[in-house]
C-alpha cells in the first residue's frame, strides 16, 4: 500500500493546528505530496470532526450536547456563550476569535455540564462561570 | 458491596508523572516475571486461564485473542490500545489514563511479548489531547528505565469521531483513513493493522494483564461470576449526588452501583453500556452487572422520575444518526429514519402504525449492519417499547 497514506491524517491534524482549518490548497498540496488523489485527501479532511474545510475562529468552543451533560442543562451553557460571544453553534465571529459548536460526548460526564475550547477542557459550568472562562480568550 | 479495585489500583496512589512511584507499587515486576520466568505462550495460557473478557464493551475473551494472534503467520506484529473512549456517558479509561499511565505501557509490553509484536499505538481520541504530555512523558521514562527495549509504543490521535472506537474503523483510521468500519471476517488478530497480525485491546482490559501475571490466573478467576471474571470499571453519571468511577467485582447488582455508591434517588430507570445500552426499569435496579446480563463498556447513565424515555431515546438517536459511519445502508438510513419517527412521537405527533415500524426497523437493522453501531443503535428503542411502551401511546395523535 502507499504508505502516503499513514501519514495523511498525521499531517492534516497539524495543517488544521497550524491554518485552523484545510483550505483547498492545503488539501490539493497534501495530496500531490502524499500522491494520493485529491478526493481521498478530502474524503479524510470531512470525515473527522475535529478536522473542518471551512475556516475556523482561532479559539474553538465545543459544548457537549450528549445525554449526561443534557441531563444538567447544558442547554443553560449554550444560552450564556450564544449571549457572551453573539453566534450560534456552528458560526464564527466576525473578527475570527471564535467558533462555537456543539460536540459529542467528551468524556467528562462527572463534572458535567462540560465544555471545550481549543484542546483545554472546562468542567461542573454553571451560566456564571461562562463569562470569566471566555474572558483567557478574547 | 464495596469497591474492589484491580484496574484502578493505582490511580489516585502514585504519581502519573514519576515513574519510581510506580516502581514502589511492584511497577514492572510482571514484566520481567513474563520475561525470566515464562514463555510467550505460558503467558497466554496464564491469559486465558484467568478468563479476562475484553472491557471495551463486545467481551471478547482476551487470552483467545492473543493466542490467534501468536499463531497467526508473519514476522510484523501489532498491539494496539484501544483509548478512543467515546461511548456516551463513559470516562473510566480518561481517569486511568490520567491516574496510571505507566500499568498500562507495562501490559502493552506483556502484550508485545506474548504474540511477538514489537510495536505498540495507543490510540487516543481528540478529546484526550490534554492528557497528550502527562502519556508521551509516562512512555518516555519507561523507555529511559531500560523496559521498552524489545517493544515500542506510539501514540497516536484520533480527530473527533464515535465509530473509530470500534476496532476495524479504528486501524484504518491509524492507516490515515477516513474511519470506516471494515468487513469481517478477517479479523484483526489474522489480517488487522497494515493487514498484519494485531491486537487491539481496551485500556481498562490491558489494566488487568500485569496483576494476573504477578498474582496467577487462579487468584483472578475466583473474582467475580461464572463467565464475567474479575471486576469492571463503572463511569456513574446523570441523576445522582456522587458521579464518577466506581470499581466492582463483576456480578455486583446495579443497585449498589446506583443508590448505595452513586447515591441516586427516585430513580426512573438507568442506561447500562452508552447510547446503544440496555435502558433499566427502576423494578429491575437489582439485576447483576455482568456480561451474562447487562455491562457493555460500563457506561451507566441515572435518569430520575422526573425524565422522559422518550426525550432520551430520541436524543440518543440523533447521536447514532451523526455518527454512524455510512458505509452500510442499514445503519445509514435506519438511524436516519428511526431520528424521524421518534422526533414525531417527541412533538405528540407519532401515528399508530410507526411503533410496528420502529420494531421492524430494529430488527433489519440488528440483522443486517456491519458493525456494533449499527447492530446495537435500536437496543434503547426496543427496550423503551418494552418497558414504557405506554410513553409511547400517550404520544399518538388521534384524529
Amino acid at each position: 500500500m502507499n504508505k502516503g497514506q499513514e501519514e495523511l491524517l498525521i499531517l492534516l491534524q497539524k495543517a488544521q493546528t497550524e491554518f485552523g482549518y484545510l483550505s483547498e490548497e492545503s488539501v490539493a498540496e497534501l495530496a500531490k505530496f502524499l500522491a494520493l488523489s485529491i478526493s481521498e485527501v478530502y474524503g479524510v479532511a470531512t470525515f473527522y470532526s475535529f478536522l473542518s474545510t471551512k475556516p475556523l475562529g482561532r479559539n474553538v468552543i465545543r459544548i457537549c450536547k450528549s445525554i449526561p451533560c443534557y441531563l444538567k442543562n447544558c442547554q443553560t451553557i449554550i444560552n450564556s456563550v450564544e449571549q457572551e460571544i453573539g453566534i450560534k453553534p456552528g458560526e464564527t465571529t466576525p473578527d475570527g476569535k471564535f467558533s462555537f459548536q456543539l460536540t459529542n460526548c467528551i468524556g467528562a460526564c462527572d463534572k458535567a455540564p462540560a465544555m471545550m475550547i481549543n484542546s483545554d477542557v472546562y468542567d461542573d459550568l454553571t451560566p456564571s462561570k461562562i463569562s470569566e472562562t471566555l474572558k483567557a480568550y478574547k | 458491596m464495596p469497591q474492589k479495585l484491580i484496574a484502578l489500583r493505582n490511580c489516585g496512589v502514585i504519581n502519573p508523572k514519576d515513574i519510581t512511584t510506580y516502581l514502589d507499587r511492584d511497577g514492572f515486576k510482571a514484566l520481567k516475571k513474563a520475561f525470566d520466568e515464562l514463555t510467550c505462550e505460558q503467558v497466554i495460557e496464564e491469559i486465558k486461564a484467568s478468563g479476562l473478557r475484553g472491557r471495551g464493551g463486545a467481551g471478547f475473551p482476551c487470552g483467545l485473542k492473543w493466542a490467534l494472534a501468536r499463531k497467526a503467520q508473519g514476522n510484523e506484529k501489532y498491539v494496539i490500545c484501544n483509548a478512543d473512549e467515546g461511548e456516551v456517558g463513559t470516562f473510566k479509561d480518561r481517569y486511568i489514563l490520567e491516574g496510571d499511565p505507566f500499568t498500562l505501557i507495562e501490559a502493552m509490553a506483556i502484550a508485545g511479548y506474548a504474540i511477538g509484536a514489537k510495536k505498540g499505538y495507543i490510540y487516543l481520541r481528540a478529546e484526550y489531547h490534554h492528557h497528550l504530555d502527562l502519556l508521551t512523558n509516562a512512555i518516555e521514562q519507561t523507555r529511559e528505565k531500560g523496559f521498552l527495549e524489545h517493544f515500542d509504543i506510539d501514540i497516536r490521535e484520533g480527530a473527533g469521531s464515535y465509530v473509530c472506537g470500534e476496532e476495524t474503523a479504528l486501524m484504518d483510521s491509524i492507516e490515515g483513513k477516513r474511519g470506516e468500519v471494515r468487513y469481517r471476517p478477517p479479523f484483526p488478530p489474522s489480517r488487522g493493522l497494515w493487514a498484519k497480525p494485531t491486537i487491539i485491546n481496551n485500556v481498562e482490559t490491558l489494566m488487568n494483564i500485569p496483576q494476573i501475571i504477578l498474582n496467577g490466573a487462579h487468584w483472578f478467576n475466583q473474582i467475580g461470576t461464572e463467565r464475567s471474571k474479575g471486576t469492571k470499571v463503572f463511569s456513574v453519571s446523570g441523576d445522582v449526588r456522587k458521579p464518577g468511577v466506581y470499581e466492582l467485582e463483576l456480578g455486583s447488582r446495579l443497585k449498589e452501583l446506583v443508590e448505595d455508591l452513586a447515591l441516586a434517588e427516585k430513580v426512573k430507570m438507568v442506561q447500562v453500556g452508552g447510547a446503544t445500552g440496555r435502558i433499566i426499569p427502576y423494578e429491575m435496579i437489582d439485576t447483576p452487572l455482568s456480561f451474562e446480563t447487562i455491562l457493555g463498556a460500563g457506561a451507566v447513565i441515572v435518569f430520575d422520575e422526573t425524565r422522559d424515555i422518550i426525550d432520551v431515546v430520541y436524543r440518543t438517536m440523533e447521536f447514532l444518526a451523526e455518527e454512524s459511519c455510512g458505509k452500510c445502508s442499514p445503519c445509514r438510513e435506519g438511524t436516519e429514519v428511526m431520528v424521524e419517527i421518534l422526533g414525531r412521537f417527541s412533538r405528540g405527533e407519532g401515528e399508530e402504525r410507526d411503533i410496528a415500524v420502529l420494531q421492524g426497523l430494529s430488527q433489519a437493522m440488528m440483522l443486517s449492519s456491519l458493525c456494533g453501531l449499527g447492530q446495537a443503535a435500536p437496543i434503547p428503542v426496543i427496550d423503551s417499547l418494552q418497558h414504557f411502551r405506554s410513553a409511547y401511546e400517550n404520544r399518538i395523535q388521534k384524529n
